[in-house]
């Protein structure tokens, strides 16, 4: 009995959430002179196509995986927001030494993978070091790397240093990668040609999904960290040594948060230009509190925002601006994590009543 | 030495002497001038107001990680208030925008108890989402307005010392090197300064004398330190809380009218920057006191108003870094302290080589110059820190979870 209720409850908190944004997104929407009701009919027709939804999960892949490393983070409270520093960075890295790189396939891939996942847990290490050395806090020094990566990419991706003028355009980009170093997308049945297929990336997302499951829950330095997670007190009594545990965690999710950039690196673009996708680590914060540092949980998550943004392409359509769908993420994001505090305080004060009434029983 | 020589007044002098010398000597022409010097008032004036807008939050025992979006409120309403009515109008709307913000950060960091950085994360996500939306409904459209530019939004009003130019200017024009930049950074500080750039640094001996010297000051520090303690006297932790952060919020989003209306002349995206945290850094720097957050935002805001100086400048400015590392590095070995020899001898040597081989720093490195000094403040600084001891902790009474 009570475990269903708590069930139910658990599950009330993201739909509560949902259904404030909805209403919020209605709200918006009505302002700006447009039936709330058709615009979300025209929006879920547009958005649950196949093609939408092969685009939408490939939209999805770099979110799960920003996902992932901003949870790592989450379970010692540290906020990497350096999450798109880190992988701009690392893939900036791994473009250049992958296009100058001759490797048979599986090498090569390998390297580049390597490289990517070495330059994020490098740069996130900065951070963790200054935390753990010198306090400085991490919310503050990851948004400080942020900018410094942006300046570095932003002086060698200039056809002085590093990078060439693309043809035919403004854009300035790396050397492409010689298709050694691509990975192969998966077709999906009954879908022909480019858009009928997805991002081949998503073996490794998946596979990173089940590491960061096993390590959390199946090894000693997870155990670790969710001990310290839980109470940090109880867990340096324990004998976790907090400063290396969270220079540990903190570089753990810049070598997650490298991978980020890979599908588009590997599977799609070959090479890093002015146009590299940024801004991803923001949508890892949002996914992760949406799936709540669960690895399905943040799946859902990055499906739900990926197909929140595809699905927006309709608005344009109907000649209202698709920032809507911007705001309805803040929303949802907001509302949730109101409603999952309530649901904690809920859930206490009946544990609390539970365990009266078990003392009044044996006191009785 | 006598003592007094050795204070931070003669250093500051002589730091001033050497650097005009070295630009003197490499023809770096904009170091100490009269638009560098304004330049850098301009842009440590919004870093300041974010600085103590992060101040009031803090010392009540709120982090507001939300600053950059309050500020980035203020940038927007101020714009378009300012567009649409003035100035004046600007102000308040981008206050009160900022002010709303800081609410909203009250209601789920002290009401509903989040984490205060997720709700700060989420409401600058908020922010940026809501004013890009705005500015798709209001801006486009409008002349010389787009989804990510406001129209040309007016100016406050400046304001000169009088009799400052006709006593300076002639020095200023002299060119003897250290006496006609004394006299351009005096003419920089005192001549065609905005009322905002001045109410900015009003704030700041108002925000001390509030926090340190009344009842309400007390009232609020007692809640950042220890609110039950507080709350068991019968001042409710939430109220001040409250308090605190719609005028952190206001704070912010009154930077963000300056940025729009004096540090540039409309409303661009972005235009932030990142300052709301910066801002938070210098309160961090400043060890939770006024004075030094001012301090800290002038660092800063030099560092920033680096861009708009010449490559060479930036590289001379280097250079007396190296050389001010280098001298320290002499002393510490003087001092056989053979490990902080090594430390500031390797930078010294790489700024000194690179001023040597190089000459310039090139813009895209510049444009990370304010951030990477607060990385490196916040890493190198003296850590004496002490702050609030309720930072950060949400509070909640005994048996209420």
């Amino acid at each position: 009995m009570t475990r269903a209720r708590s069930a139910g409850l658990l599950l009330a908190a993201p739909l509560v959430a949902i259904a404030l944004a909805l209403a919020v997104a209605a709200v918006t929407l009505a302002i700006t002179g447009a039936d709330p009701a058709v615009v979300l009919r025209d929006a879920l027709a547009y958005g649950l196509r196949p093609a939408t939804l092969i685009a939408v999960a490939n939209k999805a892949i770099p979110y799960y995986l920003a996902g992932i490393a901003a949870a790592v983070g989450f379970h010692l409270r540290l906020f990497n927001i350096g999450i798109d520093g880190q992988y701009r960075l690392a893939a900036f890295a791994a473009a250049v030494i992958g296009a100058a790189a001759a490797l048979p396939a599986p090498l090569h891939v390998a390297l580049i993978v390597a490289v990517a996942v070495a330059v994020g847990w490098g740069w996130a290490a900065i951070a963790g070091l200054l935390f753990v050395r010198r306090g400085v806090n991490v919310v503050i020094s990851t948004i400080m790397l942020n900018v410094v990566a942006t300046g570095l990419i932003a002086y060698l991706l200039s056809p002085l240093r590093l990078a060439q003028q693309a043809a035919g355009s403004n854009n300035v980009t790396t050397a492409t990668i010689p298709e050694s170093g691509w990975i192969p997308s998966l077709p999906v049945p009954g879908m022909d040609g480019s858009s009928g297929a997805v991002n081949g990336f998503v073996v490794v997302a998946a596979l990173v999904g089940v590491a960061y499951w096993f390590v959390l829950h199946r090894t000693t330095i997870g155990f670790e960290v969710r001990a310290m997670g839980f109470s940090e007190r109880a867990a340096t009594v324990a004998g976790i040594r907090a400063p290396r545990l969270a220079l540990l965690t903190m570089a753990a999710s810049g070598a997650v948060a490298g991978l980020v950039g890979l599908p588009q690196l590997l599977g799609a673009s070959h090479r890093f230009g002015l146009d590299f996708p940024a801004g991803l680590g923001f949508t890892g914060l949002s996914v992760a509190i949406l799936g709540r540092n669960h690895p399905v949980g943040i799946a859902i998550g990055a499906f739900v925002w990926a197909f929140l943004e595809r699905s927006a392409q309709v608005l344009d359509l109907a000649g209202i601006s698709r920032e809507v769908v911007t705001i309805l993420q803040a929303v949802i994001v907001l509302s949730i994590v109101v409603a999952y505090e309530l649901v904690r305080r809920v859930r206490s004060r009946q544990e609390r009543r539970y365990v009266a009434r078990v003392a009044e029983g044996v006191g009785a | 030495m006598p003592a007094w020589l050795a204070g931070p007044a003669t250093r500051v002098a002589l730091g001033f002497a050497v650097l005009s010398l070295l630009s003197a000597a490499f023809e770096a022409p904009d170091l100490f001038s009269r638009g560098g010097i304004g330049a850098t008032l301009r842009f440590a004036a919004p870093i300041l107001l974010a600085g103590l807008g992060a101040l009031w939050a803090e010392r009540s025992g709120v982090i507001n990680i939300g600053l950059e979006g309050m500020m980035i409120a203020g940038t927007w309403f101020g714009a378009w208030a300012a567009w649409q009515w003035g100035a004046g109008a600007g102000l308040v709307a981008g206050v009160a925008a900022g002010m709303a913000f800081g609410l909203a950060h009250g209601i789920l960091s002290v009401t509903f108890g989040v984490d205060q950085a997720i709700s700060g994360l989420s409401l600058n996500l908020l922010a940026a989402g809501s004013t890009r939306f705005l500015s798709s409904i209001v801006f486009v459209g409008a002349p010389g307005g787009s989804i990510t530019t406001s129209p040309p939004v007016p100016d406050f009003a400046t304001v000169t010392l009088p009799g400052i130019e006709a006593l300076l200017a002639p020095a200023e024009a002299a060119g003897i090197p250290i006496v006609s930049d004394a006299a351009a950074v005096g003419l920089g500080l005192l001549t065609d300064v905005s009322v905002l750039t001045l109410a900015a640094m009003a704030l700041v001996p108002i925000t001390w004398w509030i926090l340190a010297r009344t009842r309400l000051g007390l009232r609020i520090r007692a809640v950042g330190e220890r609110p039950e303690a507080a709350d068991s006297l019968g001042i409710r932790p939430w109220r001040y809380r409250f308090l605190a952060l719609a005028v952190s919020g206001g704070l912010a989003g009154l930077g963000g009218v300056y940025l729009v209306t004096v540090a540039s002349s409309l409303y661009r995206e972005g235009q932030t920057a990142g300052r709301g945290f910066i801002g938070l850094a210098t309160v961090i720097f400043g060890n939770w006191n006024p004075w030094s957050v001012t301090l800290g935002s002038l660092v800063f805001g030099f560092t920033d108003a680096l861009r708009t100086r010449q490559e060479l400048t930036v590289g001379v400015l280097l250079l007396g870094l190296g050389g001010l590392c280098a001298l320290i590095a002499v002393r510490r070995a003087l001092r056989r302290d053979w490990r902080g020899a090594v430390l500031l001898g390797v930078p010294a040597a790489a700024t000194i080589a690179w001023f040597w081989f190089v000459r310039v720093v090139p813009g895209e490195l510049v444009s990370f110059a304010p951030h990477l000094t607060t990385l490196l403040v916040l890493a190198f600084a003296r850590q004496r820190l002490r702050p609030p001891a309720a930072l950060g902790v949400p509070f909640r009474r005994e048996g209420g979870t």
